[in-house]
């Protein structure tokens, strides 16, 4: 099913993006009359948002009419999961658990710190795009409670004290690499 | 059977059926709000999500929804007790926590399902008034269809519709928890999303979240303008519908009276679709025998249901270059007003309004396509639908019930019962089909009633022998089986030579403009029936012998298929419109 | 990893790998020449920096070219994650308790090259003080028994020869050579297993349903959600031991005539991920998933799915609608997924712990699993401890167990010598238990009647710090966050009670709320399309129907007793306390407190945003909030 808008949409991110995209989705093998051809939508969105970042219209646009189903069938699914964003995050991600045991332990009281110093709200991304702050439900670390984690990389037992310690650690690493970090775990 | 026991009544019905269903059996009323089962267009509406519809069970711990439980051997079911009394309540409540309770201003009241069970429960205050509410911006970007996000009930009959029967694919439900919502992908403007404009899903919503944009106010403004001429045309299925909203019986043709309203409004002329619709059956009969004939480019589809053709452009791109060239009925009648008509009168083009009145919200779309202007100025200017005028007429003090009946305007007011049969399923190509078997065999038609064509199935097929040519043809209404044969065409699997589509299933006699009715089938069967007993009480059948239109050709156009046939009732947009991503 | 071809060949490997594990299977000999260091991997200890631990020992064997004799491994989780990272070395039977990068010298040099204990990193009796050497001895696990968990600490997950060298896989290969499928799901039925992802539903009944519907194809979906916050024993599981899980996945399979599986897993556990995948990818290199497994005929494939954070993704509707692709929102059941679930065709759906759980009875016996627990639950029960207790961690205990044993005996009592307040089992869906039902059995009846539930395990310890007005609109916030949406009462009852909530910590909040809340929260029980409405008034409701009182002081005297609703607290400093020392005015984030040095300072209420950081500061006990 070729499903189109009456909308032209331009191709603004690289075709070298694109390309590993469709590696990945070429390697699926998809049949167009099979009717579990569906299955793999989200795993390929996981892709998408790794390789891509975020999941813009036009990557959606892209993802709908190599599964052959409609643009709106794959905006439906991307705006019902928290782990997909349409808009890119910042370079350091901060995750503050808000789990059960993380907020019983003041985990709340973390995030405002963040949000505070970062002057941005949780969801959002700071104006130079280095930093977005969100807050997530339980990485499994409980007994570390409270728990942020940053590019992947966990910390534990942060109080609101730390969290500056932790922001001036990230922003060394961005002058010094001046390029996306990836936290070693 | 399965036997289960309902308010203490005994019932008996097949397994698989609801307790909705065998409470409907003994008459007893459980309201629904999300469920919407239309077994005719294979529609069936069960998400259960209202719950609305709950009724005690006994053995059971919650409540159980009666349109999506099926019924058990034994069961003992309470449609009535206080305690689903009140929780049916409080649900309502709390809908109505997260719904602008505009009824006065809103363009569904007294049509409307969520207001009626409000005042079917003698709801007469608010609870949770300081609640959150919805705040999405409302759509009318098309200029054919308004989305109120705002009176959404998160009923998914419009998903349903677009996405199952329709197979267009342009709504989803969006977000979730309390700020979920259904509209286009990314819920962009409609105007950007492949929305066909069917109109579909406004006929099965039950609030005001989908309707069509409004018109009235320009069409006011245009009749008490003494500066501009103001005529009229009214779509064949108009004049079998509107008489609901003047409690005739269902199906009634009120041509007259429709005719006689219309002037008492003020419309300097009231011309009908249906001289456009005959005319279409010439120049398409042109274009169908030339290309049958030459058998190229086969199958040809016919052209006049602008939803029908939004589809195959935005879906079946590939294909957008088979189907007639020919306009539709109402851009017809539009051009030749604004060209024919206006020369004759001595009327500045300018200075005439042409206002249609369609059972449509695809029209709407069409008319402000910039394709169909004349140095720039719109063929049609504005389209209201059967439930606006009805509004309009009513607003003016006009009961149809009292009028008399009066005869539409010429020229572009004569037409046969060939033109009045568009505005059912299958009767685009019955007209054809009149007209092309004289013109190919030279042979008078003794029985014009092609009835293998007709009736609301999805898909009707017949064969007719024309001098030794066997002309397959095909019609069907709904999208959902329009795709099926548009995918056989792509496979090259199809033998069809011609083949008429309708967007909305039954045709435009169940457009998304038309009196609300449910889609249901009783309505819609009634109102094809009324076309075709005005088709039955015309003297003339067949198109070609409409004589308005063969003087048309003859003072002003020529032949059909003609250079100015091209210019007037022609169109081509198909090119340029394979965007990038398509497969 | 050579291709096993017969259930025989699978007993004959068993013992060919068993002397990887002779070590930590068998009683030291007098003299230790040997050693395997088991260096936990689970992602609490990971998070506290556990994977340099293991690298440093690695580097240490490897400096001081000890690689015949000492071996030192990952291993899954031990449960006293509070204490982590751990380390536990064989055949001495030494557990080391936060134990650094830095610490890993010491012990390097004094345990296993001097054959000295290290005191300092052994976990301390808190009672007596006194220093405990070996696992056991610790009270945190008095009373435990691990029968889920029974891998995690003492064999290495990414290695599929110390499954087999502990007897993994001879379930399945016992069931596939010697069990018809109405044998393995007899079983399982008199073995009495329930469903430990909430519900408590018969597993083998759920597997008989499964197979007498009619079906060209089957599937077995193992739930690894794990959605429930504060809760990781299924993370911890399939961390320490995912190939019992892939065991139990293909008895499944093999009971009710699938030859498919899904793993649908949470995207928040990378490691938990990775582990299934490594473990999934031996397993079938193993020939013990795919085609033809074990020369038996029996075909069964699995595949992982990664969630993308859903909640409602747990339920088994929605979940199965996300396998396929499609937005993660419930339908109404009947009929259920053993009737009609993925694609339309009967599906199990069971959560990792059952599945886990699976083996062990095919290979005990399920007169030996039955006798556990408790007359309608059998077996054990793992449980996530968290909160305010003092050893946060893993437990697994026999169904029957004390909330007052997992309190205080496991978990040591309160911490920061705080008072007991309450339990909050069942996560979002649960409700909280006071005080007077600490000697409540655990098992599903018993939870339910005093108005929680067991849930899926997780156990959320709270002290007298916290408020349950507080705590009820917590649990509302997320559930009203992750309601699907898709029907009235939980789209916006939810939100409607979450408001009425806000309202009382609010301190707007009136005695008409009170009523409201909990009328509106049983229309929302008694309306809700799936579990996660259902459920989501349960803290409201429990919180109400025990701690009365703190609603009370909210609505009536606009008071929060536990400190706690910052709308009602008022940050005030005492002049006779204060000494103008200004620690709280360079704290205060919005220069809400003024006063010059050695004078006594005030704080602007109108400015203050009730962050309390100038009361944690001041050395001197002169600011309070009440
Ligand atoms: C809102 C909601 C969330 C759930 N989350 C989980 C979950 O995270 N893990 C799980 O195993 N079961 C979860 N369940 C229960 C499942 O629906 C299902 O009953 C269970 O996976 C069946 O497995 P079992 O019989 O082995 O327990 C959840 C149910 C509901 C209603
Ligand atoms: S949609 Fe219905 S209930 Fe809502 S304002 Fe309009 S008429 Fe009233
Ligand atoms: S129905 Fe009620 S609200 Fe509406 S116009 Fe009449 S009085 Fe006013
Ligand atoms: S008008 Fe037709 S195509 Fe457009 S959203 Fe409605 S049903 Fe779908
Ligand atoms: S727009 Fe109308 S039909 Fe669609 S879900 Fe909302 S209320 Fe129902
Ligand atoms: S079938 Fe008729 S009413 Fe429906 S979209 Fe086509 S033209 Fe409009
Ligand atoms: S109860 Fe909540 S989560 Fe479940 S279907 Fe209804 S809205 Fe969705
Ligand atoms: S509570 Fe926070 S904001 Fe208020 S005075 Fe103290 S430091 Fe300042
Ligand atoms: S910190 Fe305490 S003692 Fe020091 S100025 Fe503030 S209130 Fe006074
Ligand atoms: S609740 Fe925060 S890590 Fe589990
Ligand atoms: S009518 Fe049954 S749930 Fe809506
Ligand atoms: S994670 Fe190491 S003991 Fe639990």
């Amino acid at each position: 099913m070729a499903c189109i808008g009456p909308a032209h949409s331009i191709r603004q991110l690289p075709a070298e993006l694109y390309e590993q995209l469709d590696d990945h989705i070429d390697a699926l093998h998809i049949a167009a009359d099979d009717p579990c051809r569906r299955e793999t939508l989200i795993q390929i969105l996981h892709q998408a948002q790794e390789i891509f970042g975020y999941l813009p219209e036009e990557v959606q646009r892209h993802v709908a009419s190599r599964y052959s189903i409609p643009h709106a069938e794959v905006s439906g699914v991307i705006s019902f999961y928290n782990y997909f964003t349409t808009t890119p995050k910042g370079k350091v991600q901060i995750s503050v658990c808000l789990g059960t045991a993380c907020y019983v332990n003041g985990a709340d009281k973390v995030l405002q710190e963040f949000e505070r110093i970062l002057n941005i709200k949780s969801g959002e991304v700071t104006p130079d795009g280095q930093f977005s702050i969100e807050s997530l439900r339980c990485v499994g670390a409980c007994s570390l409670a409270p728990v942020v984690t940053v590019n992947g990389k966990v910390y534990g037992r942060v109080q609101p004290e730390k969290v500056r310690e932790i922001l001036e650690h990230y922003l060394v690493e961005i002058d010094r690499k001046k390029e996306p970090i990836h936290a070693q775990n | 059977m399965v036997n289960l026991i309902i308010d203490n009544q005994p019932v008996s019905v097949p397994e698989g059926t609801t307790i909705l269903e065998a409470a409907r059996q003994v008459y007893i009323h459980i309201p629904t709000l999300c469920y919407l089962n239309l077994d005719a267009m294979k529609m069936h509406n069960q998400t259960a999500s209202c719950r609305i519809c709950v009724v005690e069970v006994e053995g059971r711990r919650n409540l159980a929804p009666s349109c999506s439980t099926p019924v058990a051997e034994g069961m003992r079911v309470t449609t009535n007790s206080q305690r689903v009394l009140s929780a049916r309540r409080t649900l309502l409540q709390l809908i109505l926590s997260n719904h602008p309770t505009d009824c006065l201003i809103c363009a569904k009241s007294t049509d409307c399902e969520l207001q009626s069970l409000a005042h079917e429960f003698g709801i007469n205050t608010q609870k949770y008034q300081q609640g959150e509410r919805a705040t999405f911006p409302i759509d009318k970007s098309s200029g054919a269809l308004k989305r109120d996000p705002n009176k959404c009930i998160m009923c998914r009959r419009c998903e349903t519709m677009c996405n199952e029967v329709q197979t267009v694919g342009a709504l989803t439900a969006f977000g979730r928890g309390f700020n979920v919502t259904v509209g286009p992908a990314e819920m962009q403007p409609l105007v950007n999303s492949s929305c066909v404009y069917c109109g579909q899903c406004v006929s099965v919503c039950p609030t005001a979240a989908l309707t069509g944009v409004g018109y009235i106010n320009e069409t006011w403004a245009a009749l008490f303008d003494p500066s501009k001429k103001v005529v009229v045309q009214v779509a064949p299925a108009v004049r079998v519908a509107i008489g609901e909203e003047f409690d005739f019986p269902t199906g009634q043709p009120v041509t007259g009276k429709l005719v006689a309203g219309l002037r008492r409004m003020g419309f300097n002329a009231v011309f009908d679709t249906t001289f456009g619709a005959d005319l279409t059956v010439v120049e398409e009969s042109h274009e169908i025998i030339s290309r049958v004939t030459k058998n190229e480019n086969l199958p040809i589809l016919t052209s006049c249901c602008p939803g029908w053709i939004n589809f195959l452009r935005y879906h079946f791109p590939k294909l957008s270059y088979m189907p007639s060239s020919c306009k539709s009925p109402q851009q017809m009648v539009g051009a030749v007003s604004k060209s024919y008509y206006a020369d004759k009168m001595g009327i500045d083009p300018k200075d005439l309004v042409m206002v249609s009145v369609m059972p449509c919200i695809a029209k709407k779309y069409e008319a402000a396509m910039p394709e169909h202007s004349h140095d720039g100025l719109p063929d049609v200017d504005y389209v209201i639908t059967t439930r606006e005028l009805a509004k309009m007429l009513k607003e003016s003090g006009i009961d149809l019930r009292y009028m008399p009946d009066e005869s539409f305007d010429n020229p572009l007011g004569e037409s046969t019962g060939a033109g009045v049969i568009f505005g059912a399923t299958g009767g685009v190509l019955e007209a054809a089909l009149r007209t092309i078997y004289e013109e190919v065999t030279g042979q008078e038609l003794d029985d014009v009633n092609f009835t293998a064509v007709r009736g609301i199935s999805g898909v009707k097929e017949a064969t007719i022998d024309l001098n030794g040519r066997k002309l397959h043809v095909a019609a069907a209404s709904g999208l959902g089986n329009a795709r099926k044969i548009l995918e056989n065409i792509e496979k090259g699997t199809s033998t069809y030579d011609v083949i008429e589509i309708m967007a909305c299933p039954g045709g435009c006699v169940n457009g998304g403009g038309q009196p609300y009715s449910q889609n249901r089938a009783e309505v819609i069967e009634q109102r094809i029936k009324g076309l075709y007993m005005i088709d039955g009480w015309q003297s003339r059948r067949k198109s070609h012998q409409n004589p308005s239109v063969q003087y048309l050709y003859k003072d002003f156009i020529g032949e059909p298929g003609s250079e100015k046939a091209h210019e007037l009732l022609h169109i081509t947009y198909y090119e340029g419109l394979v965007p990038e991503h398509s497969t | 990893m050579p291709k096993i071809e017969s259930y025989q060949h699978l007993l004959d490997t068993c013992r060919q790998y068993r002397p990887l594990l002779h070590l930590r299977l068998d009683e030291p000999g007098e003299e230790i020449t040997e050693r395997t260091i088991m260096v936990c991997g689970g992602t609490g200890c990971f998070a506290s920096e556990s994977r340099q631990v293991l690298a440093r020992f690695q580097e240490l064997i490897a400096k001081h070219e000890l690689d015949d004799t000492v071996q030192a491994l990952v291993t899954g989780c031990f449960g006293l994650c509070q204490e982590g990272p751990i380390v536990k070395i064989y055949p001495d039977d030494v557990f080391y308790i936060r134990v650094t990068p830095n610490d890993v010298d010491t012990i390097f040099e004094q345990h296993i090259l001097g054959n000295q204990i290290v005191r300092q990193l052994l976990y301390e009796d808190p009672a007596s003080g006194n220093k405990i050497k070996t696992q056991q001895d610790i009270p945190f696990y008095k009373g435990q028994q691990r029968i889920a968990l029974r891998h995690c600490g003492l064999i290495n997950p990414e290695d599929i020869r110390e499954y087999i060298a502990v007897e993994g896989y001879q379930a399945l290969g016992k069931a596939l050579t010697e069990m018809s499928p109405e044998m393995v799901i007899d079983t399982i039925k008199s073995a009495g297993l329930r469903g430990r992802g909430g519900a408590g539903f018969p597993a083998g009944q759920k597997w008989d349903f499964a197979r007498g519907y009619p079906g060209d194809k089957k599937y077995v979906v193992c739930n690894a959600d794990e959605g429930d916050p504060g809760a990781f024993m299924d993370a911890s599981i399939m961390e320490g031991d995912a190939h019992s899980v892939i065991e139990g996945m293909a008895i499944a399979g093999y009971a009710i005539g699938a030859n498919q599986g899904y793993v649908y897993i949470r995207a928040e556990y990378p490691l938990a991920i990775q582990r299934l995948r490594v473990a999934l990818e031996q397993a079938r290199e193993a020939g013990i998933v795919g085609k033809n497994i074990m020369g038996s005929g029996f075909d069964f494939g699995i595949e992982i799915r990664l969630g993308a954070g859903a909640f409602v993704c747990g339920e088994e509707t929605a979940l199965i609608h996300s396998l396929q692709g499609e937005r993660g929102e419930p339908r109404t059941k009947p009929p259920f997924p053993a009737q009609s679930g993925l694609w339309g065709c009967p599906t199990v759906v069971n959560n990792v712990e059952t599945l886990a759980t699976v083996p062990v009875i095919l290979a005990r016996g399920a007169d030996w699993y039955s006798a556990i627990g408790t007359e309608t639950s059998k077996g054990t029960k793992a449980f996530s401890l968290a909160g305010q207790v003092c050893n946060v961690g893993l437990v697994e205990v026999p169904m029957g167990t004390t909330l007052r044993e997992i309190v205080f005996d496991i978990g040591g009592g309160i911490r920061d010598g705080a008072e007991f307040k309450a339990v909050q089992t069942g996560g979002p869906s649960g409700g909280c238990i006071p005080k007077q039902f600490l000697d409540t059995p655990i098992d599903y009846e018993s939870l339910k009647v005093i108005g929680s539930m067991m849930g899926s395990g997780g156990m959320i310890v709270l002290s007298n710090k916290s408020c349950m007005v507080n705590i009820a609109k917590f649990y509302l916030e997320f559930t009203a966050d992750e309601s699907c949406g898709r029907c009235v009462p939980c789209r916006i009852g939810t939100k409607r009670l979450l408001e009425i909530l806000t309202a009382i910590i609010e301190g707007r909040g009136t005695p008409a709320d009170l009523v409201e809340l909990r009328s509106l929260s049983n229309t929302i029980i008694d309306t809700s399309l799936c579990g996660l409405g259902q459920s989501a008034p349960n803290p409201v409701l429990s919180t109400m129907k025990y701690f009365w009182d703190e609603y009370q002081a909210h609505v009536e005297d606009q008071h929060c007793p536990a400190g706690v609703c910052e709308h009602l607290l008022h940050y005030r400093i005492l002049a006779e306390n204060c000494r103008g020392c200004t620690a709280c005015k360079r704290v205060c984030p919005v220069d809400a407190i003024s006063g010059t040095a050695k004078q006594v300072h005030v704080i602007d209420q109108s400015r203050c945003i009730k962050c309390g950081s100038c009361m944690t500061t001041c050395k001197f006990d002169a600011i309070v909030n009440n």
